[in-house]
């Protein structure tokens, strides 16, 4: 076998692990959007802010330290306990659910009608606002996380392929974790969507605020569960992404690459966020290692967005979109 | 009492038509100019000059830039630092190539030029709607920053990757480099400035800003009307991108002075300048000049309160102005989502009746 072609076949694979991770945070995107209209643009902050909060807690940092600290001229950063991941986890996780409250109380409420776009924008003006308290409360320098999962390169594929091959393909333990975790993420969301009586709520909202409150669905009930949701698949992001390259800033950046996913895939479509997720990972991986290199290189920033935008062009509603119907 | 229309009459159509019918408001408008224009340049020095006027008046620009997209054509756009990277590279790459032109005439061909990437990047917007259009337009802002950080010929390939302005003048007196003076820069800005929003008002107020206007409102409705949204929409990309790039141009060559592309017109920049046109008022060109204000403002006086007066680290600060701006965005979008040049349209409301209001 030729050795590009394995070359290749390395970098496929690696693409498709990437690109479980970029439908992964779609896929947070995709759930609110269904549920409620709303684009939220602060889902990879709110990974962010999952991310530091878990670190936080199991570090045991006292919240706001550095703010109390300016203003009373006290000296405190730690309570001095470390908490077990799994116990953080759960009460990072309460957090968010607190999160997805306020969110819903003090912002979503009063926007309810509102266009799309105005909705989008007070999104980012809460992803700023998060960016700040998430800084605020646990400091804004770079974290290392850790709540047990596999590191490193795994050894098993690595003798295998180099038996078939005589070229051992390096592949990241924590990228095959990831891809189990996501898969059966979006198992759990398909099932809960489909067979339980809140999701079936939630798909009832999506479909007709009006006739879903008529039938006696609570919308709070519902937005404030979607939200929870969603900050839930923000916390599984936050937990994949930190322990791959640290808690920093640039982990509320996967926001940006996974909005090119959900434009090729459709914004209203689970099945859409992982197929575009996967044809982005492998696309983007695939085209720097084959044309990158001609152009300068780091082409991972931009692929994406052309690939979403040409592919626009021809199909407005994405691959699994509903069809965009407009009236007068 | 004085701010009213009453007994001022008028007595030919242009002055009927004027842009401002009311004489207090012409006579502001008036002082505001010769304020701007004949005080603040013989008290101005390198401080204000530096943290508040030059980014005040060059946002000011993009903001108006960036209204006429998304304010009064309902485009919107998150690709303004990108474009704003474009007029910020042909400025450089004119000013290198041709050092004996004058730099108006530089900065506006980087206009230009910017317009003619706007164009080619707005013809999406022809298929794509809503905010499939606003992620369509990051494509514009990563490929673009991308290629001003790769490709070598558009930083003329210097070593470190990064873009100086070279020293040049305007009628003998020097603009930009590090030697020029601040009432310079600041006058020169301030031209800039008060050109796009007379243009950029005159243009709102015709037949192309009212297609705009139907556009926005409802695009398929005013196609049966007869507006062609090809034109409309192409025209809207093009001037909004001619702003945009001339802001960029000044932030570059006037303001900076030298340029890391990924730093300076990265997307926080595109965020930022959005922000300025939804604080100010979308499809106002007041609000333009108040959004601008106020997110300069912003993070001097924050810093001026935090760090000088209570002494807290730059880096809280920093956080606090992060948590301010964005509750301050959805306060302004639940609250007013008309933005600051709505309260102003209020008070004058309230002035006009005043002190008789029934």
């Amino acid at each position: 076998m030729p050795e590009q072609l394995v070359f290749a076949m390395e970098v496929i694979l690696n693409g498709l692990m990437a690109g479980v991770l970029y439908a992964l945070v779609a896929l947070g995107f995709v759930l609110i959007y269904k549920a409620s209209g709303i684009f939220n643009y602060a889902q990879g902050v709110m990974a962010l802010f999952a991310a530091m909060t878990l670190v936080g807690i199991m570090n045991g940092q006292v919240p706001f330290a550095h703010l109390i600290n300016a203003i009373f001229g006290t000296h405190v950063h730690y309570f001095g306990w470390n908490v077990p991941a799994l116990l953080a986890i759960i009460l990072t996780m309460a957090v968010m659910v607190l999160l997805a409250w306020a969110v819903q109380r003090f912002v979503m409420r009063h926007l309810v009608g509102q266009e799309p776009i105005i909705l989008f924008m007070a999104t980012i003006g809460l992803a700023y606002f998060l960016e700040g308290v998430a800084d605020l409360m646990w400091g804004s320098e770079i974290k290392t996380l850790d709540v047990g999962l596999p590191q490193g390169i795994n050894l098993w594929i690595d003798e295998t392929t180099f038996n078939i091959f005589d070229y051992g393909f390096f592949i990241d333990n924590l990228d095959i974790v990831a891809t189990i975790i996501a898969a059966l993420l979006v198992a759990a969301l398909v099932a809960f969507s489909q067979y339980t009586k809140q999701g079936r709520a939630m798909r009832a909202v999506a479909d007709d605020h009006q006739a879903a409150l008529s039938v006696g669905i609570s919308l709070n009930f519902i937005w404030v569960m979607v939200w929870s949701v969603a900050g839930f698949v923000a916390l599984v992001a936050g937990i994949m992404w930190g322990t791959k390259s640290g808690v920093q800033f640039s982990l509320s950046l996967i926001a940006l690459k996974a909005l090119p996913v959900l434009m090729l895939g459709g914004f209203t479509s689970i099945p859409g966020a992982i197929v575009g997720g996967l044809i982005i990972g492998v696309g983007e991986k695939l085209f720097e290692f084959a044309i990158g290199p001609l152009v300068g290189g780091a082409t991972e920033n931009w692929f994406a967005y052309v690939l979403a935008l040409i592919f626009l062009v021809f199909r407005p509603q994405g691959l699994f979109g509903e069809k965009i119907i407009e009236r007068v | 009492m004085f701010y009213r229309e009453a007994g001022d009459f008028k007595t030919s159509y242009i002055a009927d038509s004027q842009t401002f019918p009311i004489k207090f408001d012409r006579y502001r408008y008036y002082v505001v100019l010769a304020v701007a224009f004949g005080v603040i340049p013989f008290i101005i020095n390198d401080y204000w000059a530096n943290a508040l006027l030059l980014p005040f008046l060059i946002y000011a620009i993009a903001a108006i830039g960036l209204n006429i997209l998304v304010g009064y054509c309902g485009q919107v756009s998150l690709g303004t630092g990108g474009f704003m990277a474009v007029g910020a590279y042909a400025c450089y790459k004119l000013m290198t190539a041709f050092p004996d032109v004058s730099m108006f005439i530089h900065v506006l061909l980087a206009g230009g030029i910017t317009a003619l990437v706007g164009v080619l990047f707005g013809l999406p917007s022809l298929r794509i709607k809503g905010f499939y259009l606003a992620v369509a337009t990051l494509a514009a802002q990563f490929f673009l920053v991308w290629l001003f950080n790769r490709v070598p010929w558009f930083y003329n390939y210097s070593a470190s990757g990064q873009i100086n302005s070279p020293e040049r003048d305007v009628f003998g007196i020097i603009i930009t480099g590090p030697n020029a003076p601040a009432w310079a820069t600041y006058l020169f800005c301030l031209i800039f400035l008060t050109f796009s929003a007379i243009i950029a008002r005159n243009l709102t107020r015709g037949t192309t800003g009212r297609t705009w206007m139907a556009i926005r409102d409802m695009d398929i409705a005013a196609e049966i009307i007869g507006v062609n949204p090809l034109k409309a929409k192409l025209t809207a990309f093009a001037v909004s991108s001619f702003f945009v790039g001339i802001a960029g141009a000044l932030f570059f060559a006037v303001y900076l002075g030298a340029v890391e592309v990924g730093e300076v017109f990265g997307i926080q920049k595109s965020f930022l300048v959005l922000f300025m046109v939804i604080i100010g008022g979308l499809g106002s060109i007041f609000g333009s000049f108040a959004g601008a204000a106020f997110l300069v403002l912003l993070p001097v006086v924050l810093k001026l309160l935090g760090v000088d007066l209570l002494g807290w680290p730059t880096d809280i600060v920093a956080h606090l102005n992060l948590v301010i701006v964005g509750a301050l965005i959805i306060i302004f979008l639940v609250l007013e989502p008309h933005g600051l040049a709505q309260l102003w349209r209020v008070a004058k409301e309230k002035l006009r009746l005043w002190p008789f209001p029934h």
